[in-house]
């Protein structure tokens, strides 16, 4: 364990310190009513526990990340709140539209509904991550030539899932592309150029 | 979301001793449906117990049945080559559930324990008997087009919104659970419960168990014959209105035996067995596909806007014994 990790267990302590001490005036303010009734019960450790905040390793686009974050934080908001990464994006938040799509050691998952405390170890790739410094991803340089999208809200998801689709061999013809791309919802329509897009890409080959 | 404490788990034991120990406590493992009903304040669990680190992965082939871990994703299940190869309607039902996104995060035994997604339940501020119990049944007066036409009670007419838990209760399925004093085999059919006077509870797991394992016995011969159709609002990335999983073991033009299940109109994945055994030793026709969907469908009842399903039903019954025979 190096020093870092000593420091950071000093700093959990003095929190569960603070916690205990101003238990009944926090418990008061934010209610929900179980952390009432631990507190009426004496339950300063539980309570206490509950705002813990826990150690993260993550990898996102290659740059390892130490954090320190509450369990309820989604990868999505994790992504966009404290890493500013802004590119996946955040539209219905329950699992119904996709745009949220990123990779999670290389399996496209929906980062609304996957924790982040859950992902310790694990190696992330957002739509930031998918070019080479000014080199666009086979993907992205396909989606704008075939004009795959509008507005574009949808797109980072629609290109992080359009790779994956491409890469778990789900691209071999429109029918099985609209199949696997079905999760990724497109208000604007540009469902004919996305599958163009996905079918160039998979029909020129190489690995992508 | 209320904020929770977050444990993961290194041994099974160590699951069912917390699960027994800490009533507020709930597994979470792909989390697709549990972090959904979290931030809609339908689910508060204090606890969480991460049980990924489990080796509940495999899929494996044993002496007359292939056993699959209660850990192993939706999207490995669908494309494994034991189950593509003997189970092809689970297979098929699984494709047809959600999306590829959900399907890498979602498990078998997450599946199991997936809630209806009857928008009653969802709203905080609708009387429901199944997330608050004792405050009524909103989709029983209000809208319920999506609702059940089998074995509902007027406290509940939810239905379970699961594909793969309908071509599993048509394969015979058995379900193995865990807890820290012993291990039981279930019918997968025993798993799910109708609504009852409790429905709060989907299901007949208890206190400090948990999923570990289905077994799928593989001594039987519907893999050339067998189909999941599955009828919805848009042809892809929606739940069943209604859907059918139809399995037959044919002898030229002889049914030797039938399997029937129905997803979307039930409590639970609903066997259709007086269908099954009329279609026993008869002729693989439309009549007799026609008759078996008339007697399944001789118990249902349908609410204000779910009458079509009184249609829809039969008609998806006959059309998945007609593509299954045609294979």
């Amino acid at each position: 364990m190096n020093d870092n990790n000593k420091d950071d267990k000093t700093l959990n302590h003095s929190r569960r310190q603070f916690f205990k001490i101003s238990t009944a005036l926090t418990a008061v303010a934010l209610t929900p009513s179980y952390i009432l009734k631990a507190a009426d019960d004496n339950m300063d450790d539980k309570i206490a526990e509950l705002f813990e905040k826990r150690d993260l390793n993550i990898e996102v686009n290659g740059i390892v990340h130490t954090l320190s974050i509450e369990p309820r934080v989604t990868l999505l908001d994790l992504l966009r709140e404290q890493l500013k990464l802004t590119g996946s994006k955040k539209g219905c938040d329950h699992g119904q539209c996709g745009a949220c799509t990123v990779h999670v050691n290389g399996q496209r998952v929906l980062s609304c509904l996957s924790l982040a405390i859950m992902q310790d170890g694990k190696k992330i790739t957002t739509i930031e991550g998918l070019a080479k410094g000014d080199e666009l991803h086979p993907m992205q340089a396909a989606f704008i030539k075939h004009d795959g999208f509008q507005c574009g809200y949808c797109t980072p998801g629609q290109i992080m899932s359009a790779v994956a689709c491409v890469r778990e061999g789900h691209a071999n013809n429109e029918d099985e592309i609209r199949s696997y791309m079905a999760g990724n919802i497109c208000r604007c329509g540009a469902y004919p150029n996305i599958v163009d897009a996905i079918t160039e890409v998979k029909q020129k080959g190489g690995t992508i | 979301m209320i904020n929770f404490n977050y444990v993961q788990a290194s041994t099974q034991k160590n699951v069912t001793d917390t699960l027994m120990k800490d009533g507020t406590a709930q597994i979470i493992a792909g989390g697709t449906n549990l972090v959904d009903l979290m931030k809609r304040g339908v689910a508060a669990p204090q606890k969480l117990i991460d049980i990924n680190n489990l080796s509940l992965k495999n899929i494996e082939q044993q002496k007359g049945f292939v056993r699959i871990g209660a850990l192993a994703l939706n999207s490995v299940v669908a494309e494994n080559e034991l189950v593509v190869q003997k189970f092809p309607l689970l297979s098929k039902a699984l494709q047809s559930g959600a999306s590829q996104q959900l399907r890498n995060m979602a498990t078998v035994g997450g599946n199991m324990m997936q809630r209806t997604r009857c928008s009653y339940f969802y709203d905080t501020t609708m009387p429901c008997n199944k997330r608050n119990p004792g405050t009524g049944c909103g989709a029983l007066k209000g809208y319920n087009r999506m609702h059940a036409i089998f074995g509902a009670t007027e406290n509940c007419i939810a239905v379970h919104p699961s594909d793969m838990c309908v071509a599993l209760a048509a394969l015979n399925a058995s379900v193995i659970i865990s807890s820290s004093r012993s291990e039981r085999k279930i019918a997968f059919t025993d798993f799910h419960k109708l609504a009852g006077t409790n429905p709060e509870k989907d299901n007949t797991l208890q206190r400090g168990e948990m999923i570990t394992a289905v077994e799928i016995p593989d001594a039987n011969n519907f893999a050339q014959h067998s189909t999941y159709l599955k009828i919805r609002d848009r042809s892809s990335y929606a739940f069943a209105l209604i859907s059918v999983a139809a399995a037959l073991d044919m002898n030229g033009g002889k049914i030797n035996n039938a399997r029937l299940a129905m997803g979307g109109v039930a409590h639970k994945p609903w066997r259709l067995t007086t269908a099954e055994n009329f279609l026993k030793g008869k002729a693989a026709t439309e009549e007799n596909f026609k008759q078996a969907a008339a007697l399944a469908m001789k118990d249902a009842k349908a609410y204000r806007h779910n009458n079509f399903k009184l249609t829809l039903a039969p008609n998806s019954i006959a059309e998945a014994l007609k593509i299954a025979a045609a294979m």
